[in-house]
C-alpha cells in the first residue's frame, strides 16, 4: 500500500475516488442532521481502544475514523493487538480512572460485569433518537440492552459458521453440487478423501473446534435445541438423543482432518482451500479476507454456504463499542456522536466491506458488497433465522469451560455419555 | 571554608559515619518496598481474592474454599498439574545432565572453545516465543522433520509426538532442554574453572581415572553451583508458559496444558479472577513446600559455618 505513496498512479486515484464516493452518503447524512455537525466549541475528541490491527481490519477501522472526522470530531486511535489484551487494557484504564472515550468488546457478556459495576455511560438518548429498536437485530439488542438501558453501540455482525469450499478441489474429487445437508456433506468428504485431498481443512485450536461444534449444533440440532442448550443450559436437552447425535456428528467430522491439523492457525487452514489441497472449512466470514488477498472471488474460485436448508439459523457474533462513565460534558458529547456515526448506514457498509462482516442493519445499499455478504444480509431479513453465538448467551467462564470439554472430545476418545455429563457440569457453573 | 571545616571536623566525621551507615539501607529501600508491596502485598491480595466470588472485578464477599473445590474438580487443572510434574522432573534432570556434559566437554581445552560456548549458549539468548514457533514447525509431521526424513527415503520414519495426546508434553521438554542446557553449561563451566589445578595434578599422580575425579571430587565441590542451577531451573518450571503457548497452545485439546496457562486463561479470557487466584495460590504453595526444606537446610549449614569462626 505504501508503494503508491509518492507517485499517485491510477490505482490510488481510483482508491481515493472510491473512498470519496463512500463518504458522500455520510456527508449527505451530516447535512440532514445539522444538530450533530454544527456544534459550537472544541471538536469532540474520541480516544478509541480496539484490537483491529490486521491489514483488512485496520483499513476497516480507518473508515470509522474518517466518518467520525467528517462530523467534525477528532479520532485518537489506540490499537492494542489481541482481543484479550485490548479488553484487559480497557478494563484497567476504566478501573484506574483514566478511561478511553470508547472501547471495543465482542457482542457478548464480556462487558456485563462492567455494566453492573456502573462503570459505563448509557446511550439511551442516541438509541431513542436514531430508533435503534427498529433496525437492530433482536439478538444484538438483547446483548447491548441491560435492564432497559443501552450500554453499547454495535459495529458489525460476523457469522462464524460459514462453510467454505474450494471449487478446484470439488472438481478434482468429482463433486457436482455443493452439499445441502449433512448426508451430502459426508458424501462430499468421502469423495475428497478418495481423491487424495484433505477433506476438511481445520485448525486444531479450541476456538476452531468450537466453531465446528456450533455449526453442527445449529444446522443439525436446529434452532430449538440450540437455544435450549446454549441459552437455557437445560440438562434435559443435553441428555437428549438429538443432542447426542449432534455430538457424534461433530466427532465424526474429526476423522476427515489431516495429521497436521493440531495447533494450526485458521488462515493456514484457509490457505489449504486457496491452493486446492483441501475441500471444505468451517470458519467465520473473516476468511473472505484470505481469499481476497489471493485474488480469489466467491462463486469463481470458492463457494460459501451459510447453512443447510432454507431455515438454517444465521448465527450472530460481532463487535461493539462501550462508552466508559464520565461526567465531562465534552466527553459525553464525543461518545454520543461516535455512537451515532458508527451505526449510520453508509459507515456500516464502508466498514463491513473492508472487515468482511455484514452491517448491523439491513436497510443499507448492499449492491457493492460481495456475494456472500449479500447472501448473509438477505438471510438476516428473516428474524426467525437469527441466533446468537455461544458467547452471546454464556458468560466467558461458562463458554470457556464448555470449550475445554469440546476440544477434549474432538482430540481424545471420550465416550459421548461422559461428554454430555461434562457439558452439564461445565454449563452449571457461573 | 577551611576554618569552618577544622572547627566542625568531629561533626563531619560523625556525619560521614552516619551517611555511610544509611547509604546501603537507602539503596535497598526501593527493592524492599517492591518486595513488600509488589510481591508480598500482591500475594496476600491474591489469597484474599481466591476466597471470593470475583469475576471481572474483585468482589469483597467470602465464599470459603469454593474456588479451590471447583479447581480440583476441574480435569484440565489436574491434567496441567500432572504435566507440570512430568515436565519439571524431566526438564531439570535432562538440562543438568546435558549441561554438565557440555561443560566437561568444553573444559577439555577443546579448539574453538569460544565459538562452541557461544553456540551452546545461543538458544538461551533467544525468546521462546520465536524459537517455540520454529520447534512447532520442525515437529509438525506434515511439514517438519518427519516429512523431510520421509522425502529423503526413510518411508517408515515417524515422529509425530506433537500431535500425540500422551506424548506432546515430551516435545515441550525437548525444546526447553535445548534452550536451558546452554545456561547450565555456562554456570557449571565457571564452576569447573574455579577448581584448583593441583587437584587434577594430584589425581593424575595417584592414577585416578578422570571420570572418577569428576564424579567423586569435582561434583561435590560444585555443589553450591549445582544448587544455584537447580533453583534457576525450578523457577523456570513453575512459570513455564511461553514454551507451551508458542509450541502447542496447550493442545492438542488440553493435553499439554500447564498451570500458568490455565491461570492466564481464567484471569483474562474467561474473566474469572477468583479461580485464577486460587490456582496461583496452589502454585505458590507447591513452590513453598518444595523450597522450604531446601532453604532450611541451607540456613542450617550457613549457621554451622558461621559458628566455626
Amino acid at each position: 500500500m505504501n508503494k503508491n505513496k509518492r507517485t499517485p498512479d491510477r490505482r490510488s486515484m481510483v482508491a481515493v475516488a472510491a473512498l470519496l464516493a463512500g463518504m458522500l452518503p455520510a456527508l449527505a447524512w451530516a447535512q440532514a442532521k445539522p444538530a450533530a455537525a454544527a456544534t459550537a466549541g472544541p471538536a469532540p475528541r474520541a480516544e478509541v481502544i480496539h484490537w483491529w490491527t490486521a491489514g483488512g481490519e485496520s483499513a476497516a477501522v480507518k473508515t470509522l475514523a474518517d466518518a467520525y472526522r467528517a462530523q467534525g470530531g477528532v479520532w485518537v486511535d489506540t490499537a492494542v493487538a489481541l482481543g484479550e489484551q485490548a479488553r484487559a487494557v480497557a478494563i484497567n484504564r476504566i478501573v484506574g480512572g483514566n478511561p478511553p472515550t470508547a472501547a471495543q468488546f465482542n457482542t457478548s457478556k464480556q462487558f456485563l460485569d462492567v455494566v453492573e459495576q456502573g462503570l459505563l455511560n448509557n446511550l439511551d438518548e442516541v438509541a431513542a433518537r436514531d430508533h435503534w429498536d427498529q433496525f437492530l437485530p433482536e439478538t444484538v439488542l438483547n446483548v447491548i440492552r441491560v435492564k432497559g438501558h443501552y450500554y453499547a453501540a454495535p459495529v458489525d455482525i460476523h457469522m462464524p459458521l460459514w462453510l467454505w469450499y474450494s471449487k478446484a478441489a470439488f472438481q478434482k474429487a468429482g463433486i457436482a453440487a455443493e452439499p445441502k445437508n449433512f448426508d451430502e456433506l459426508f458424501a462430499a468428504l468421502d469423495k475428497l478423501k478418495a481423491a487424495g485431498l484433505v477433506p476438511l481443512a481445520h485448525g486444531g485450536q479450541s476456538w476452531q473446534d468450537n466453531i465446528v461444534f456450533t455449526a453442527v449444533l445449529s444446522n443439525l440440532g436446529g434452532r430449538e435445541l440450540y437455544l435450549k442448550v446454549l441459552r437455557d443450559r437445560d440438562p434435559k436437552a443435553i441428555q437428549s438423543e438429538a443432542f447426542k447425535n449432534v455430538l457424534l456428528t461433530f466427532k465424526r467430522l474429526q476423522s476427515y482432518v489431516d495429521k497436521g491439523s493440531p495447533g494450526r492457525n485458521w488462515n493456514d487452514a484457509t490457505a489449504l482451500l486457496i491452493t486446492g489441497k483441501a475441500g471444505l472449512q468451517f470458519m467465520g466470514d473473516w476468511a473472505k479476507g484470505e481469499f481476497s488477498l489471493a485474488k480469489q472471488a466467491p462463486g469463481r474460485e470458492y463457494g460459501c454456504i451459510a447453512g443447510f436448508g432454507p431455515n438454517s439459523p444465521y448465527v450472530i457474533q460481532g463487535d461493539v463499542f462501550v462508552f466508559p462513565k464520565t461526567s465531562k460534558p465534552e466527553a459525553v458529547k464525543a461518545q454520543q456522536l461516535l455512537a451515532s456515526v458508527i451505526t449510520a448506514p453508509a459507515t456500516q457498509v464502508a466498514f463491513s466491506m473492508r472487515k468482511g462482516s455484514i452491517p448491523i442493519r439491513t436497510d443499507v445499499d448492499a449492491s457493492k458488497m460481495d456475494a456472500c455478504a449479500q447472501q448473509g444480509l438477505a438471510i438476516m431479513k428473516d428474524k426467525s433465522r437469527q441466533l446468537g453465538n455461544g458467547e452471546v448467551y454464556l458468560t466467558p467462564d461458562q463458554n470457556g469451560a464448555m470449550s475445554d470439554v469440546l476440544t477434549n472430545y474432538w482430540n481424545r476418545n471420550v465416550p459421548v455419555e461422559k461428554v454430555q455429563k461434562d457439558l452439564i457440569a461445565a454449563l452449571r457453573s457461573n | 571554608m577551611a576554618s569552618s571545616a577544622s572547627s566542625s571536623s568531629k561533626f563531619a566525621a560523625r556525619l560521614r559515619r552516619l551517611t555511610r551507615r544509611i547509604t546501603p539501607w537507602s539503596a535497598l529501600l526501593p527493592m524492599a518496598i517492591t518486595v513488600l508491596l509488589g510481591y508480598l502485598g500482591a500475594a496476600l491480595w491474591s489469597l484474599r481474592i481466591s476466597f471470593t466470588s470475583s469475576r471481572t472485578f474483585p468482589a469483597d464477599d467470602f465464599v470459603g474454599l469454593m474456588q479451590y473445590e471447583r479447581l480440583f474438580e476441574n480435569e484440565r487443572w489436574l491434567l496441567s498439574l500432572q504435566n507440570l510434574c512430568i515436565y519439571g522432573l524431566l526438564f531439570i534432570l535432562a538440562s543438568m545432565l546435558i549441561g554438565f556434559l557440555l561443560a566437561v566437554f568444553i573444559d577439555q581445552k577443546v579448539k574453538g572453545e569460544g565459538l562452541l560456548r557461544t553456540a551452546f549458549l545461543y538458544p538461551y539468548a533467544m525468546s521462546f516465543v520465536a524459537t517455540g514457533l520454529v520447534w512447532q514447525w520442525v515437529l509438525n509431521p506434515e511439514s517438519g522433520l518427519q516429512h523431510s526424513m520421509r522425502q529423503l527415503g526413510w518411508a517408515g520414519f515417524t515422529f509425530d509426538w506433537i500431535i500425540d495426546q500422551d506424548r506432546v508434553i515430551y516435545t515441550v521438554v525437548i525444546a526447553s532442554v535445548w534452550q536451558a542446557s546452554g545456561l547450565v553449561m555456562a554456570l557449571l563451566l565457571a564452576g569447573l574453572r574455579g577448581i584448583d589445578e593441583d587437584i587434577w595434578k594430584a589425581s593424575r599422580i595417584d592414577g585416578v581415572p578422570a571420570w572418577r575425579v569428576y564424579l567423586s571430587v569435582v561434583l561435590p565441590m560444585l555443589a553450591p553451583t549445582l544448587a544455584t542451577v537447580f533453583v534457576l531451573l525450578a523457577t523456570g518450571v513453575v512459570k513455564v508458559f511461553d514454551a507451551v503457548v508458542s509450541m502447542t497452545q496447550g493442545g492438542p485439546g488440553t493435553a499439554s496444558d500447564v498451570p500458568a496457562k490455565f491461570i492466564m486463561d481464567h484471569l483474562f479470557g474467561r474473566a474469572n479472577i477468583a479461580l485464577a487466584s486460587a490456582g496461583a495460590m496452589v502454585l505458590l504453595l507447591t513452590v513453598l513446600i518444595l523450597v522450604a526444606p531446601f532453604l532450611y537446610a541451607r540456613s542450617r549449614s550457613h549457621a554451622a559455618g558461621q559458628g566455626g569462626h
